[in-house]
């Protein structure tokens, strides 16, 4: 299925090759690097591109491409969940995936993709199960290894594989047994210049960190699961649990990793935590422009609102920003026209305003569309939804696990026009 | 680059010469100049981490010693001193500086023979570098490359497992032609491996070996075919992949193992899973009926009704209602139903690709008003990675041309903001057009309107031409579109007014006469536009309907050709083009105006409008040798012309298969499969048939945690299928009850009764036996309509839907009762009951666990019907349906009636097993009511067989187990198991034991004492000992005989973990005194419709569970007790009785897993 992966950074340098059938010329690349002139923005180039004999699929993560050579029919899914999936075990493996930790990880990053595809279809992909084949760099670890001259790859052969639980290593010992649980749920919003919200929903996700010895099977139940509209699971939860009792039930893979994600809907009603008022405009003369932008709660539960971030993407004809922020900084970049307003904490007592004048090219029309805000904030404590664990439960162990649930509430693509 | 053998083995090479070789190919592999530069920052950038470029040659542990990319012909020969050396940590470091090389596209041939060395070698990590070097290189060095082929094969024949797999894995990667036969041999062996890894492996090496020879293609495909036989889900998805890349055309091979894979799929991995699902897309499509095969009759506005609600239950109506307004009753093959519903709960995986995967195959293959339930998913992939949304959109695009209800009421997730990349933003508004209809329009065009102010240009132009697509399929908002865009006409971006134009001249030729003042709009705004696009736009149009503005249009004429020099290219064509059809429709005002245009033209600097110039003046001015056209030169010019059509570009593209590369390029890719049609008439259904083999009934190792992925050793339940066939009108019902017994799918089938409100989740799962009310009755409907006077059948069931509807409840219960007593029928027949027998039997009930006892029956009567059963057994079941329904409801009676036989006389069938529950059997003897026989209280059902080994997997050994409920002697802490061994064979089997048990900590088996010798047909019995731990994981281990070893697992219910104890009543409430709080499981329910006395409570407690009753002064009361067989806990239930069939069930245990197991057990087996 998959032939070649290419790894091409973003000023198109290829530094990494690998292939899984016989090989194929990196000369194939140049089919991409002509669609990535023409897309101008990285984001825009066509995931699929088509050449007279291959096709490459690609995506594009943390500046990197990932480009993947393909020669016959598959679905195009397929590939880019996969390419995801490299990226992210590289994530996982080195704590982040860019060009210098590729770069200087490159026979592990070799071994994994080499245990990752197995004449370009998937073999194992489970972090658990690579992290016994090959374990990650650590800098003790990598230490060792130059004194002993000892190597990453397991020494003994992973049972995981042959498991009927793929996705958890045997053997999982802990002192201290844990299972922590994020309740993470992103705010997604258009609102409009008036304030009435054309659309929002919540997207949630459910974080685990489940550090538990042996097997255990844990149960977790919400008090109110029919809230949740759509749901999608690690392939560690029974999804016949799921539709029948609407709890849990799971035998979780060792470490981080995402339980669940979730969706409520449209159709809810969804809070919106904080309001903004502004007011921006250009002036046919003069070259210049005025901005005002007041932000406050709205419906917060009571609970502070912090990390607050405006974001503006300013119109390429405004140079320069004078502005005077009440509470916090604004930063305007000229090169990238974003202006990036961090308030922090939201004080409902005294509303922080950012105000000031904006200085354009002198000369240009004035801009036709007023700049849309992006709000970025953060509420602790908090599933917005109304979403609330109700209880956790092992079987299969005979220790009591330490157990903790965590709920934040995020922006996430929260956009106010104007 | 893959070098011809013939070249690679002519003649050995010395390293410098090879190194000039590499050097070349290299050059000639970075022909671009892009990769040239990018290698060459890439290897710059390689050095500067490294820390420096020595070129001598140094040891070290530290790599930065090592100078890799120095020019020095010789570079490599430090390598290949360190990988001749004895360290291995020397070899490590070697190859790992070689693995760089090779990842970042450097040629590291000249060191093969140094390399291959070490493949031997003991430390792992260079052995596997080793592979990793030898997968790269053994093309082009075919002839080194067979030194390393000893080594594999040696491997191959290791005990490891893993070794064996990996040795298979490299040797098969290894592209050297000359291996093709032992690749062949290896590819065999390991196909029939103990070890299901290996033989994944093994489905892996296939399409690499295809790829190599394909030669070898008809072997390859009987491996295929072995390997797609295999239960595992390890190998399921990897032998569908080789399949897929081998002979996808030979779609026979997955007839015997369709329904396999269908209950395996959600055990795979997501990989595989994605294979397997576009796989059988294609093979339901050549195989079963279009399901929308009477569509045409149902109305579009239905449809739309559907998919408004999110309620699925509602869509059953619905769908029930189309069934009846068909003429000609389409009955969904059960085999089709089977892969709709195990696909569906893979909706809900992470895995986009999964998803996306179910969701075309529910778009190609289910009835219209199911397909609904992909829209909610796919929305979902919406906040995926941009990448995804871009796939996911492209097909979404293509669903909502053809079934725009669907994603209607998820109209708002396709809002597009303005961080989004142009792709994602031009494709939400593709789909946004689409999904516009009347009644959400103006919300559309309101949202369409912020997105014309966007900054990004090409998305607002896309956005003006969906507004022109919008005007056009909707002709209420015509108007309104039209002047929006004329607006936008004065709007200051030329790329916005351009497209506003030609966007207008589009909307305009669809009725150009109500538009004459739009046109004069435009007349005068040519003054102020400065786009030549636009401008030549208008000209067009006032030239092409000047008989609308007939004032205005010569006016344009005048002020044009004053300005006619100045103007660009495009616009001087249309401004000739505009004179000519003036001159034509009104030459009295235009005449000079026309010549003067034309005699600017002539002076041009522009050949193009000089010739054109030229053309229309010999056309349209008649002089003397004017020929024949001009006569014509009105119609030339004037002639009506076809208005332009605007639709989708994703029209039509639903051809290909949704979520393929080819639907995403609207092109044929290579190796694309096409989607076949529906075929015309049934294919044979049975050619899905399979040797049958006796189900392990999991409907009770549902309560085994680990029941959902356990390997599932029973799908294969088909004698219903035989059956099917036999008799016709039963299909429906037994073929569902069947795939509700898969383990997956037990989890459903308990909770369902739990809790009515489940239906939505189960309700498209039509015929199965724990369902919602509206598809039991579909089931029945299909039962009927089976039957040959179909007209008045449905009269029928009309009437009866009527009588039902009031009482949804009474209904429900009535069918399932009627599920039972069909299934008690069966049962008496086994029984050896007469059919009156079994009628007063169902009349009366029995205290049996009803879900249970579905599957168990099933099982059972398979079981019977291997043992050469005949048809004749399934008359009975009908007669008692009918019986009961005559016995509860009037109205059915006339339904029943005529379409089954008369109900012969039972047959024979000998008595499997005794009831070895003695207890309850006294008790169910000392309470029973005069109308019960005594022998319907022996719940002959409660001790059941399971399947250890299947004699056709056994190669004629049958095993068989079951719970006998006797105390094992040798050790009371274990649950003695029974084990029956048949020998089917012809000669005789010997030494049968027992070895390598894999158990879960703590968990202890006895074995029994090895048979020596069991001869040919004999059948013998021996009592086995297993300590569970009180749980309810699987014990495995491994059968075996003087020839073979089969691997085995049993897995008890959790009402077998317990062993009698006998209390008073006193003592009984000091235990359950001391069981309070934490141990206390209670719960309430509904006792089921047959649960009518004591009596049979007692008989379905004692059934589900291995308890024996307590003595209770009350008689509403109910108790039972038990211990654990293996930690000797007390498990005391009690289930008081309350007026109207409520009752409450509690359970105390200090083992609160067996508890909480137990009490989902009883109150299945009291709600049925």
């Amino acid at each position: 299925m998959i032939h070649s992966l290419f790894l091409i950074n973003n000023a198109g340098d290829l530094f990494l090759e690998k292939h899984w059938k016989s090989v194929i010329s990196r000369s194939v690349c140049d089919y991409f690097f002509e669609a990535r002139e023409k897309a101008v923005e990285p984001d825009n180039v066509p995931p699929v591109i088509r050449t007279p004999h291959h096709y490459l699929i690609n995506i594009y993560r943390e500046k990197i491409f990932f480009v993947s050579v393909i020669q016959t029919e598959v679905p195009p899914l397929f590939v880019i969940e996969f390419l995801h999936r490299v990226a992210e075990t590289f994530q996982d493996y080195f704590g982040e995936c860019s060009e210098s930790t590729i770069k200087d990880n490159v026979v592990i990053v070799y071994e994994l993709l080499e245990e990752m595809l197995d004449n370009g279809f998937p073999l194992a992909t489970e972090s658990n199960i690579l992290k016994e084949l090959i374990r990650p760099p650590t800098i003790l670890r990598s230490m060792v290894n130059t004194i002993t001259g000892s190597s990453n790859v397991g020494e003994t052969l992973p049972t995981g594989q042959l498991s009927t639980i793929p996705w958890r290593r045997a053997g999982v010992k802990y002192t201290n047994n844990e299972a922590y649980f994020d309740v993470v749920e992103e705010i997604d919003a258009i609102l409009d210049k008036s304030g009435t919200t054309v659309f929002a929903e919540i997207q949630g996700v459910i974080d685990a960190c489940v550090k538990l010895s042996g097997m255990p099977d844990l149960t977790l139940s919400f008090m109110n699961p029919r809230l949740l509209d759509d749901v999608s699971f690690h392939p560690c939860v029974r999804y016949k649990r799921w539709e029948s009792e609407r709890v849990i039930s799971f035998v979780p893979p060792d470490g981080n990793f995402q339980l669940m994600s979730y969706h409520i809907s449209a159709q809810n009603l969804v809070a919106i935590p904080v309001y903004v008022k502004q007011n921006i405009s250009f002036f046919e003369t003069g070259s210049s422009g005025r901005l005002d932008i007041t932000v406050g709660p709205k419906q917060t539960m009571g609970k502070t609102v912090e990390g607050l971030v405006v974001t503006v993407h300013m119109p390429k004809v405004v140079l320069s920003a004078n502005l005077n922020a009440t509470q916090g900084t604004y930063n305007y970049d000229p090169v990238t026209k974003i202006l990036v307003w961090d308030i922090g904490k939201l004080n409902p007592q005294k509303l922080p305003n950012l105000k000031g004048s904006l200085s354009l090219q002198s000369g240009a029309p004035k801009p036709e569309e007023n700049p849309s805000l992006n709000i970025d904030l953060k509420i602790q404590q908090l599933a917005i939804s109304g979403l609330k664990v109700n209880r956790l439960d092992m079987y299969g162990e005979k220790y009591k696990p330490f157990k903790g649930v965590k709920y934040v509430t995020k922006a996430g693509k929260f956009q106010v026009r104007t | 680059m893959r070098a011809p053998p013939a070249l690679s083995a002519s003649a050995p090479r010395n390293g410098s010469r090879d190194s000039v070789s590499g050097a070349l190919r290299r050059s000639a592999s970075s022909s671009s100049t892009a990769a040239a530069a990018a290698e060459m920052s890439a290897s710059s950038a390689f050095i500067d981490e490294k820390g420096g470029s020595a070129s001598e040659p140094e040891y070290g542990h530290d790599p930065a010693s090592g100078g890799i990319f120095s020019t020095d012909y010789k570079r490599h020969d430090d390598l290949k001193e360190m990988l001749d050396s004895n360290k291995d940590s020397l070899k490590l470091e070697a190859m790992k500086r070689i693995v760089a090389m090779i990842a970042r596209g450097k040629n590291a041939s000249d060191l093969f023979p140094a390399v291959v060395k070490n493949v031997a070698c003991k430390n792992i990590e260079v052995k596997k570098l080793v592979y990793v070097y030898l997968v790269r290189y053994a093309e082009e060095q075919q002839d080194l490359a067979l030194l390393s082929i000893s080594t594999f094969q040696r491997g191959l024949k290791d005990p490891n497992q893993l070794i064996r797999a990996s040795a298979l894995r490299v040797l098969s990667s290894i592209r050297v032609t000359i291996i093709v036969p032992i690749m062949m041999l290896a590819i065999k062996e390991a196909a029939s491996d103990m070890s299901p890894y290996v033989r994944k492996t093994a489905a892996h090496a296939i399409p690499k070996l295809h790829s190599l020879d394909p030669e070898q293609k008809d072997q390859l495909i009987e491996v295929i075919e072995k390997l797609l036989a295999d239960k595992t889900t390890l190998v399921a998805g990897s032998v569908v992949m080789a399949f897929e890349e081998v002979c996808p055309d030979r779609i026979d091979l997955i007839h015997k193992n369709y329904r396999k894979l269908c209950n395996l799929l959600i055990d795979v991995e997501e990989w595989g899973q994605v294979v397997i699902i576009n796989m059988l897309t294609r093979y339901a499509r050549t195989q079963f009926l279009n399901p929308n095969i009477n569509e045409s009759l149902l109305e579009e506005s239905s449809e739309k009704a559907f998919y408004a609600s999110d309620d699925e239950e509602d869509e059953d109506k619905k769908a029930e209602a189309a069934t009846l307004a068909k003429r000609k009753p389409y009955v969904m093959d059960p085999d089709h139903r089977l892969l709709l519903r195990n696909t569906k709960p893979l909706l809900q995986s992470r895995n986009a690709a999964v998803v996306m995967a179910v969701a075309q195959l529910y778009f190609h293959l289910a009835p219209k008003a199911e397909v609904g339930i992909i829209a909610k998913a796919l929305v979902r992939l919406m906040r995926s990675h941009s990448e995804v949304q871009y796939v996911v959109l492209q097909n979404v695009a293509t669903m909502t041309i053809k079934r725009r209800g669907m994603f209607e009421p998820y109209l708002k997730s396709f809002y597009i903001r303005s961080t989004d990349p142009t792709q994602i933003k031009i494709l939400k508004l593709e789909v946004l057009t689409n999904l516009a209809n009347e009644t959400n329009i103006s919300t559309i065009l309101r949202e369409f309107q912020t997105y014309i102010k966007s900054m990004d240009k090409d998305f607002v132009a896309a956005s003006i031409q969906a507004i022109g697509r919008c005007a056009t399929n909707i002709g209420e908002v015509r108007d309104t579109c039209l002047n929006g865009l004329v607006q936008l006409l004065s709007n200051r971006d030329e790329l916005v007014v351009a497209e506003s134009v030609v966007v207008i001249k589009k909307l305009l030729q669809m009725q150009p006469e109500q538009h004459s003042d739009i046109i004069k709009h435009m007349a005068k705004l040519i003054d102020n536009i400065q786009v030549p696009m636009a401008r030549a736009s208008i000209l067009w149009l006032i030239g092409e309907y000047c008989e609308h503005v007939p004032k205005i249009a010569p006016d344009v004429l005048r002020n044009m050709a004053k300005t006619f020099t100045n103007e660009e290219d495009i616009v001087k064509l249309q401004i000739i083009n505009l004179a000519a059809k003036l001159y034509l429709t009104n030459s009295k005002q235009t005449k000079l105006l026309t010549q003067y245009v034309l005699n600017l033209a002539k002076y041009d600097q522009n050949y193009d409008i000089r010739d054109r110039a030229r053309f229309i003046r010999q056309l349209i001015v008649p002089t003397d040798k004017s020929g024949a056209l001009s006569k014509y030169a009105k119609k030339l010019f004037l002639a009506l012309k076809p208005a332009p059509v605007l639709q989708s570009t994703f029209k039509d593209r639903d051809h290909f298969q949704l979520g393929s590369l080819s639907h995403l390029l609207n092109a044929k890719a290579a190796g694309y499969q096409e989607l076949p049609d529906w075929p015309e008439s049934v294919p044979d259904p049975s050619v899905r048939n399979v040797e049958q083999e006796e189900v392990i009934d999991t409907s009770e190792g549902r309560m085994g945690l680990l029941g959902d992925w356990r390997e599932i050793p029973d799908w294969s339940k088909c004698t219903s299928r035989k059956d099917r066939k036999e008799k016709k009108t039963e299909k429906p019902f037994y073929s569902d009850s069947e795939g509700e017994s898969g383990p997956t799918e037990s989890a459903d089938s308990e909770s369902d009764s739990g809790s009515g409100s489940e239906s939505a989740s189960a309700s498209d799962e039509s015929g199965s036996g724990s369902e919602s009310e509206e598809s039991r009755e579909e089931t029945e409907s299909e039962d009927e309509e089976e039957d040959e006077e179909k007209e008045k059948k449905r009269k029928k069931r009309l009437d009866k839907t009527k009588a039902k509807k009031p009482a949804e409840e009474s209904a429900e219960s009535e069918q399932s009762s009627g599920t039972e007593d069909r299934k008690r029928g069966r049962k008496a027949v086994k029984n050896q009951k007469s059919a009156s027998e079994s009628e007063s039997e169902s009349e009366s009930s029995e205290s049996e666990d009803e879900s249970e006892e579905e599957s168990e029956e099933e099982s059972e009567s398979d079981t019977d019907i291997r043992k050469k059963k005949t048809p004749i057994s399934k008359q009975p079941p009908k007669q008692s349906k009918k019986e009961s329904k005559k016995e509860r409801q009037e109205m059915s009676l006339l339904d029943l009636d005529d379409f089954e036989p008369a109900p012969a006389s039972a047959p024979v069938t000998p008595v499997n097993f005794l009831s070895s529950s003695l207890v309850s059997d006294l008790e169910g003897l000392s309470l029973t009511n005069n109308i019960l026989a005594p022998t319907t209280i022996a719940p002959s059902g409660s001790i059941k067989m399971y399947e250890l080994l299947h004699r056709i997997t056994g190669e004629g050994l049958a095993v068989e187990y079951c719970f006998s409920r006797q105390p094992f002697s040798p050790d009371p802490n274990m649950v003695a198991v029974q084990i029956q061994f048949t020998n089917n064979t012809n000669s005789e089997t010997k030494n049968l034991h027992i070895e390598e048990p894999r158990l879960q900590s703590g968990m202890r088996i006895r074995e029994f004492t090895e048979i020596d010798v069991l001869a040919a047909g004999e059948s013998v019995t021996v009592v086995m000992g297993i300590d569970f731990c009180d749980s309810t994981q699987a014990a495995n281990f491994q059968l075996c005989t003087h020839t073979r070893k089969f691997f085995v697992s049993i897995q008890p219910p959790v009402g077998e973990l317990m062993t009698p104890v006998f209390l008073t009543e006193n003592d009984f409430k000091k235990e359950q005194g001391k069981l309070m709080g934490m141990n206390e499981i209670s719960e309430k329910l509904m006792l089921g419709e047959k649960c009518v006395n004591e009596h049979v409570i007692v008989e379905r407690v004692t059934a589900t569970a291995n308890l024996s009753r307590v003595p209770c002064g009350s008689e509403k009361e109910c108790r039972f007790a038990g211990k654990t067989v293996s930690s000797g806990c007390l498990v005391l239930v009690t289930v008081p009785t309350k007026e109207g069939g409520a009752a409450q069930l509690t359970v105390n245990c200090e083992k609160m897993l067996i508890g909480t197991l137990l009490v989902k057990d009883i109150m299945q087996a009291l709600s049925q």
